[in-house]
């Protein structure tokens, strides 16, 4: 998807409901507003001695207006949000690269004090997305929500816009693993340089996948932002066979690196859909690793986390 | 076609520091004293210089080379990208200004304490930002294949399958360019022949690559003195004419790893590079009389040979067999012993013993005065010159 479809499609939701709206699991309640009083340092006793609530010219105890939004809170689940709780305006973003999310502001309005027995229902509305943004996290787009607070009676109490931003993250460049002793790996495994334009193919690796870009059927490796041929700067990512042909190959004697053995075969393969690559062989004798053998991918996970391909004699 | 670049300016000072494996004094110390050692020799004062020209991973900045050697006004600076590979863009760039009039004495140098204190062949280590340049390296150092040889050595592995040249052709170029040090008294390697057996016998680098198929690591600079053709007439030394300079990258251009392009044995850079010089000159393969080709690997001195037109492709083997890089051979190659015998100084130095060749004071002096061929390093974006006398 090109950065323009996806503000456009991202567009269509502004004005349109982001999600179902949400009821509270729970009416406003005094245990609640107890609780959340104690943790935020509140002292005022309004909203916890119905004497003292009832000197303020209230009927009695009322929730703080800043608790607007608690009564609707989507329940914490350790392994994140069901599907029904998130917004398909902010997917769009996630399936386009921008897996960042952090909240930016929020303003909330209050129409009357909630009081214990209400029960309240919150409805999320996408009232804005931004234009691209450079921000210090990342490349992304601000979307604004705005949530319309009811009664059981449908009357409105509260307003509260939330602004999020989407993005994408700048790119985190992967860092050795420490050693079981707890210090820093002295001889971690070679890191790649992970760019804009290759974290797909590294990505595809850590997923034990060999991707290449792929321009109107033309394949290319190592990745880069522009096929050469169209000019274009969009491309699609194909998973390869993994099957080929020796092209050609060295045996490393020297230098020499920590985790490797040596003699070292390296080589260079053809893969089947015409692209080559550089690898290592697993379990085959040097002597076996000739110009023109069979081959076929495999992964190897060299640390924790951190997966490579390499080839097995056919 | 002849350029408009051909014969519009001449090398007309060559200096250079001993070539050593510990210079023991900085980098900037060991320009300085190659420059002024070039000065003297085209009998050009310092305060002469306004231009200066390097390429990457030569460390000295041009206004600390400007300033030490008491230069007044730098009216032209420029560094070319791809070590080795750029030698002879510098002598480019410096004809091209005086050609222009942009300047009237450019200085080209490269000074490096490459052995005590990187060292290449010891491996890759990325910079700790990525870019485009890092993330190249991702395709190949997490596999080990990390030092210049090793990337060298992928393309020889093929270029041995389809040409049948053997691990003895390799050999054969590094015999020659010994053999051509043994003469030289500034060479590292000054009276120490090899044989092709021990060629044969020294340990592996990089399987198809022996140690005796890697140049050196050394230390020491090399400074080379370019100005009009004009001005020239008038100086100390036998100007050596820059008849024609290029430059080349093509064919999906890749830094040492150029693995994705059809033919991986061939070098298409080289091949640019051979049709600009020859064009530009005006000469042909046969009308070369010595060359100094760049020999950081040897395997790449054979694939040259056919750039240049020198041998078939796939045939050097056979030029090579014959003997012919060697002196009273069909084109002595590397006659200072080269970068295998005389010194890594990333083959500045190869222009000035082709500068020596033009002047008749190499120690292994080729008759004649045809044209000289010399190039830059292999695998990655190259140049060449074709030198000739005035």
């Amino acid at each position: 998807m090109t950065d323009d479809s996806l503000l456009a499609q991202a567009r269509e939701w502004v004005g349109r409901a982001a999600n179902q709206p949400a009821t509270a699991r729970d009416p406003v309640n005094v245990p609640m507003i107890r609780r959340w009083c104690e943790a935020m340092g509140e002292t005022n006793a309004i909203y916890f001695d119905e004497s003292a609530a009832q000197a303020a010219g209230h009927p009695g105890i009322v929730a703080p207006p800043a608790m607007l939004e608690v009564w609707t809170m989507a329940p914490y689940r350790p392994g994140g949000r069901t599907a029904e709780e998130g917004m398909a305006v902010l997917n769009l973003f996630d399936e386009a690269g921008y897996t960042g999310v952090v909240a930016t502001n929020t303003r909330q309005e209050y129409d009357r004090y909630l009081v214990p027995g209400d029960v309240i229902t919150s409805t999320p509305i996408v009232d804005d997305v931004s234009d691209e943004k450079r921000t210090a996290l990342g490349i992304g787009h601000f979307v604004t929500l705005r949530y319309e607070f009811t009664d059981a009676s449908d009357e409105r109490v509260g307003r509260m816009t939330f602004r999020v931003l989407k993005f994408k993250p700048n790119l985190a460049q992967p860092k050795a693993e420490a050693t079981e002793e707890g210090g820093e790996n002295k001889f971690p495994h070679p890191r790649p340089a992970i760019t804009h334009d290759n974290a797909f193919y590294w990505e595809g690796l850590s997923n034990r996948k060999l991707l290449f870009q792929s321009t109107d059927g033309r394949l290319r490796h190592p990745p880069g932002p522009m096929d050469p041929v169209s000019g274009s700067l969009e491309f699609d990512v194909v998973e390869s066979s993994g099957r080929g042909t020796i092209h050609s190959f060295v045996v490393m004697h020297q230098p020499r690196l920590p985790g490797f053995e040596y003699p070292l075969p390296v080589v260079l393969v053809e893969l089947e859909e015409g692209v080559r690559l550089v690898a290592n062989v697993l379990d085959a004798d040097p002597k076996e690793v000739e110009i023109g053998r069979k081959v076929e991918v495999d992964f190897v996970e060299v640390e924790p986390g951190y997966i490579l391909p390499a080839f097995r004699l056919s | 076609m002849s350029g408009t670049l051909s014969g519009k300016a001449a090398i007309v000072g060559i200096g250079a520091t001993e070539f050593s494996k510990n210079s023991g004094r900085s980098e900037l110390r060991l320009a300085v004293e190659a420059i002024t050692t070039a000065l003297e020799d085209a009998g050009i004062d310092r305060e002469e210089v306004d231009g200066l020209s390097t390429f990457t991973m030569d460390n000295n900045p041009e206004i600390e080379v400007f300033r030490n050697i008491g230069g007044k006004s730098l009216k032209f600076f420029s560094r070319v990208h791809y070590g080795g590979g750029a030698a002879c863009a510098p002598i480019m760039q410096a004809a091209m200004a005086v050609a222009t009039g942009v300047a009237e004495v450019v200085v080209c140098y490269r000074a490096m304490n490459e052995r005590s204190q990187y060292r290449f062949g010891s491996g890759y280590t990325p910079p700790p930002v990525p870019n485009a340049e890092s993330a190249h390296y991702g395709y190949y150092v997490p596999f080990g294949l990390l030092s210049p040889a090793s990337w060298v050595a992928m393309a020889a592995q093929r270029y041995m399958y389809e040409s049948g040249a053997t691990s003895e052709d390799f050999g054969r170029v590094s015999v020659a360019c010994r053999r051509h040090a043994a003469n030289n008294p500034n060479a590292w390697f000054y009276e120490q022949p090899i044989t092709l057996e021990e060629h044969q016998q020294s340990r592996w680098i990089v399987e198809p690559l022996h140690l005796l198929d890697c140049c050196q690591e050394s230390d020491g600079a090399q400074a080379i003195v370019v100005t009009s053709a004009e001005r020239a007439k008038k100086l100390r030394q036998p100007p050596a004419i820059i008849r024609a300079a290029a430059q080349g990258a093509a064919d999906d251009q890749q830094m040492m790893t150029s693995y994705y392009r059809e033919d991986i044995t061939r070098l298409s850079e080289m091949d640019l590079v051979a049709e600009q010089l020859y064009a530009q000159a005006g000469v042909k393969a046969a009308d070369i009389r010595t060359a100094t080709l760049y020999d950081h690997f040897t395997p790449y001195v054979l694939t040259q040979l056919e750039a240049f037109g020198f041998a078939p492709k796939g045939q050097a083997k056979e030029f090579v067999r014959e003997g012919n890089l060697e002196i009273g051979g069909r084109l002595p190659v590397n006659t200072n012993g080269g970068q295998l015998g005389e010194a890594y100084i990333h083959g500045m130095n190869g222009i000035a013993e082709g500068v020596r060749q033009v002047r008749g004071t190499s120690v292994n002096q080729v008759p004649g005065d045809g044209p000289v061929l010399v190039t830059a390093g292999t695998g990655v974006p190259t140049s060449g010159l074709i030198l000739g006398p005035a």
